[in-house]
């Protein structure tokens, strides 16, 4: 358990030496900070004199460690475009994100995962076809166009809720919240239900499909062929052994989730990290694309760990002697 | 003819003829494609030509709405543009990133996963390590990514022209990893066969003999990956233009052309943004409908 | 023929798969009864639909197929036409099944523990202690060591051999009247086969248990069996008490097959051979189905299909042996 755990982390933090390594070419090779920085008028002198405050004038790998060394430290310089610390602005709008992730992938999960096993366990009935039919719509539907007709119905038409930006927020702390006010509340509503869509479905047809992979399988007809129950069958034997692979999906399903956030926050100009980013991709702001890109990574790297955890906990093969399992491969 | 018989007797064709939403998205596909390609010749307008615009005509809703005109049967945008002429055009852009996309990715993931799976050993584990880090990371992000960089390596100017192609490359990359998979599984099954110890014995290349025969076993999976694939960049095309970090407003697609339209959907043109969202929504659903059987014609265990 | 009643009765069983090409009938017309404690060994090519009909016995043939005519009683009681939940109760309770291959038959992700206790529980009135001292005393009938110990492992922990002493535990949990056995040995190795064979001989013995033995062994049937089915491309080519089939083969399809055994200790320089294969469902030949290949082939075999006609204790379906028709062959 503990070796399973020491390799898992180390991977992790390999992944975050890889991820950070793109994020330090970035912020040193692409685009140039000194002039950038420097504006219009500037002497020789203050150049210089900017390039070794900056560290640029020391060997790469010295240069890369301290990149790396400021990173786990939360320092990520200045934004170009806003001119203040990029931590800053992180930290402002991380909670915003994390909110609008957090209540899209619950409902994701809450409405794919029993959708994906009712479609699995019957597989001819009208409610399923229809489901099936539904869920390839919405896997066509791009995340923007959601957001966009679900502003022209419940917006514009109808003026039920706000098309725009979070409500009110609550401060706890650092952190601000929108679920403690009622505005805040229902400014969640669109975003949730656009950003939780397309992941959705993706959900219920993987849970689906991994519901019948299952159902074939000799073990579930051997329990058939000892009389068990129905039930027992379907949401004891099958739903676990789907369980597996849907730990696995849905893990990276999550990371998405907070990539489309990018989309969903552009749509509805919601004060997140995900805006904050696409406006500095569009006005070449590095720092604040190598801090995003770092903490996204951090996030799925998290994710990806506690994925690894949860399919240890629930795979019996994975915990006793490896060796004698045999080739599970995964 | 008796190629043409066998392939009206297949079980594809059966299963193909007896689906009529399967026949309808082939049907919805092929127009999609005859649209793009001869829209020069058939849209009624050149939206791109201003000698050819009338701003009297702007905000025109479509045909069957009241103050609709028939010359305009989707209606017109705020400058006169007749809508349906530049879904014609925006369909070309979003179809030719798309294909080109998945070209470049399939081109790239066969080649990797070819190499992977014939050599083994350590190019097999740095390719498929890289693999499975990108694989974490959602396909848009990366694209997103690479698009960005790329506005800011390459000047402003030059960008401009070569948007499309970044944008190409930017897509294609994020999507080679299922190819490469896909391929690496089938040639490590071939590796092991003996007709290819058997061809370095008599002196053919194992090479030139792998590609003879995982090719073809990897054929149908590649298809279905590519159509559904081709679904998923069309949709992550539109997004990155919907973004504004796609394609150059000079050159609209169907994605630019809704994120134009979504400016004015709060002062009631909402046609602007809706009607070419629905095209857009059709055609990836067309296209992911063909998919979908397609990986169960081929798949008959999943029947 | 048998004393007393048959514990399982098929009449006249059809087994069809509907496809697009037209209706394969993959068992056709085939009739043949148990007695209770009776092992009944069925053989044949694969295809012949040996497996199909043990499925169709305990009501589980995968869709599309069917059942198409016929009846299947047990005890007199028809078991064909029962609805699933009544079916249930009969499967495990009644009919016991074992499959083909033990690495698969059991859930990965559950104790042969809770597998065994789940299914002693269902359908015997016991609480959980109690039905685990009974699957520990099943382990230990079943002959496997250390069965207090090895109750709590998973499947992956136990080798090939076990795992199948595990299915055939699982198929005795509730006292089944019949097992049906469909290729118990085939996945093992053949030093573990003879074991399995002798243990499920022993315990059916000992249990009083009927077996349907589904094999394309000869071997195995020749040890087991006190009866024996031959089937043929969806028919019974040929029934009768082991000892006659095996020393007086009357079928020429049966002949073909004994002839195919090596024997010890008989120097006959080559094994004899049937030439052909058997026929695809989509093209069984008029007349009688093995007439292609029969060597003792007559105008009658290629126009009219023989039903079975008894001939001492067996019964044979075959021209040869109808006096009349053989009469006007000659």
């Amino acid at each position: 358990m503990i070796a399973f755990v020491i390799r898992r982390l180390l991977q992790a933090v390999l992944v975050m030496m890889a991820v950070g390594f793109v994020a330090f070419s970035l912020f040193a090779y692409v685009g140039d900070p000194v002039s950038i920085m420097l504006g219009q008028d500037f002497t020789e002198e203050t150049r210089q004199r900017l390039v070794t405050d900056l560290g640029l004038d020391k060997p790469f790998f010295v240069q890369y460690f301290n990149f790396l060394v400021n990173a786990a430290q939360g320092q990520f310089g200045i934004s170009y475009r806003l001119a203040r610390p990029v931590t800053d602005l992180l930290m402002e709008r991380l909670p915003a994100t994390l909110e609008l992730s957090f209540c899209a992938a619950t409902l994701a999960l809450a409405v794919g995962v029993p959708m994906g096993v009712y479609t699995g366990l019957n597989r001819d009935t009208w409610i399923s076809r229809l489901l099936l039919t539904v869920s390839l719509v919405g896997v066509s539907l791009p995340t923007f166009l959601i957001g966009i007709l679900l502003i022209l119905v419940f917006s514009v038409v109808l003026g039920w809720l706000p098309s725009f930006g979070r409500g009110t927020t609550v401060a706890l702390g650092w952190w601000t919240t929108g679920f403690l006010t009622p505005t805040g509340l229902r400014a969640l509503i669109l975003p949730s239900i656009t950003l939780a869509l397309f992941q959705m479905t993706l959900i219920m047809r993987l849970v689906r499909s991994e519901m019948l992979e299952v159902l074939r399988t000799d073990y579930i007809k051997f329990a058939r062929a000892r009389g068990l129950h129905n039930r027992a069958i379907n949401f004891g034997h099958a739903l676990k052994n789907t369980l597996v692979p849907v730990i696995t999906i849905t893990g990276l399903q999550l990371g998405g989730i907070i990539a489309f956030a990018i989309v969903t926050e552009t749509v509805f100009q919601w004060p997140g990290m995900g805006f904050l980013f696409i406006q500095s991709v569009s006005s070449a702001d590095v720092p604040v694309m190598a801090a995003y890109l770092l903490l996204i990574a951090f996030f799925f790297v998290l994710i990806n760990l506690i994925v690894d955890l949860l399919y240890y906990a629930v795979d019996p093969r994975l915990r006793i002697d490896r060796g004698a399992a045999g080739g599970h491969g995964h | 003819m008796d190629v043409l018989r066998r392939a009206l007797d297949s079980d594809i064709y059966y299963s193909f003829r007896r689906s009529p939403v399967v026949v309808v998205s082939a049907i919805v596909t092929v127009l999609f494609f005859a649209g793009a390609i001869f829209a020069p010749l058939i849209s009624p307008q050149n939206p791109f030509d201003l000698r050819q615009l009338n701003l009297m005509d702007a905000s025109l809703p479509p045909a069957w709405m009241p103050d609709g005109l028939p010359q305009y049967p989707l209606g017109t945008d705020t400058q006169g543009r007749d809508v349906f002429s530049t879904i014609l055009f925006g369909s070309r852009i979003s179809l030719l990133v798309g294909i080109l996309s998945v070209v470049f990715a399939m081109v790239l993931g066969i080649g990797l996963g070819l190499l992977a799976g014939y050599l083994g050993g350590t190019v097999d584990a740095v390719i498929m390590r890289i693999a499975d880090v990108q694989l974490s990371f959602p396909a848009i992000l990366i694209a997103l990514l690479i698009d960005g960089v790329a506005r800011i390596v390459i000047p402003r100017e030059l960008h401009h022209e070569i948007a499309i192609y970044v944008l190409i490359l930017a897509i294609g990359f994020s999507g080679w990893v299922q190819y490469a998979r896909t391929v690496r599984g089938s040639c490590m099954v071939e590796k092991s066969k003996e007709y290819v110890q058997a061809a370095r014995v008599i002196g053919r290349h194992p090479v030139a003999i792998m590609l003879q025969h995982v090719l073809p076993n990897v054929l149908g999976p590649v298809l279905v990956i590519a159509t559904i694939h081709l679904a998923l960049a069309i949709i992550t095309e539109a997004t990155l233009s919907f973004l504004g970090v796609g394609v150059p407003p000079t050159q609209p697609s169907l994605g630019t052309l809704i994120r134009i339209g979504n400016n004015f959907l709060f002062s009631g043109e909402w046609w602007i943004t809706v009607v070419p969202g629905l095209a857009l929504v059709i055609m990836v659903l067309a296209v992911n409908l063909l998919g979908d059987w397609l990986r169960d014609a081929l798949n008959p265990k999943l029947r | 023929m048998q004393a007393g009643t048959p514990l399982l009765e098929v009449k006249n069983l059809r087994v069809e798969f509907p496809t697009r090409r037209g209706t394969l009938v993959a068992v056709d017309d085939i009739s043949f009864s148990i007695a209770p404690g009776e092992v009944l060994g069925v053989v044949g090519e694969s295809g012949a639909g040996k497996s199909l009909t043990g499925a169709a016995i305990i009501g589980l043939l995968e869709p599309p197929g069917r059942v198409a005519g016929g009846e299947i009683l047990l005890d007199g009681r028809r078991i064909d036409n029962l609805p699933y939940e009544k079916m249930r109760r009969v499967r495990g309770k009644e009919i016991g099944a074992i499959f083909q291959d033990p690495l698969t038959s059991l859930n990965p992700l559950y104790t042969i523990g809770r597998q065994l206790t789940e299914t002693i529980v269902t359908h015997l009135d016991m609480t959980e202690a109690a039905a685990r001292d009974r699957a520990i005393q099943l382990l230990q009938d079943v002959g496997i060591p250390a069965a207090e110990r090895r109750i709590d492992h998973y499947p992956h922990q136990l080798s090939g051999g076990m795992r199948q002493r595990v299915v055939i535990a699982l198929a005795l949990c509730a006292n089944p009247r019949l097992i049906v056995a469909d290729e118990p040995t085939t996945a093992l190795d053949v030093s573990i086969q003879a074991q399995i064979i002798t243990l499920i001989k022993r315990l059916c013995r000992e249990h009083g248990t009927a077996v349907m033995l589904v094999t394309h062994d000869m071997g195995v049937i020749a040890e087991t069996a006190d009866r024996v089915a031959v089937m043929y491309a969806g028919r019974i080519a040929e029934i009768g008490p082991v000892r006659d089939v095996i020393r007086r083969a009357r079928h020429p399809y049966t002949e073909g097959l004994m002839g195919s055994i090596p024997k010890l200790g008989n120097v006959q320089a080559r094994l004899a051979q049937i030439d052909g294969a058997m026929p695809r469902l989509t093209a069984i030949p008029q007349g009688c189905a093995f007439n292609p290949r029969c060597t003792k082939v007559f105008d009658r075999c290629r126009t009219a299909r023989p039903d079975p006609i008894d001939v001492g204790d067996t019964k044979v379906a075959c021209w040869l042996y109808d006096q009349a028709g053989k009469a006007a062959a000659e």
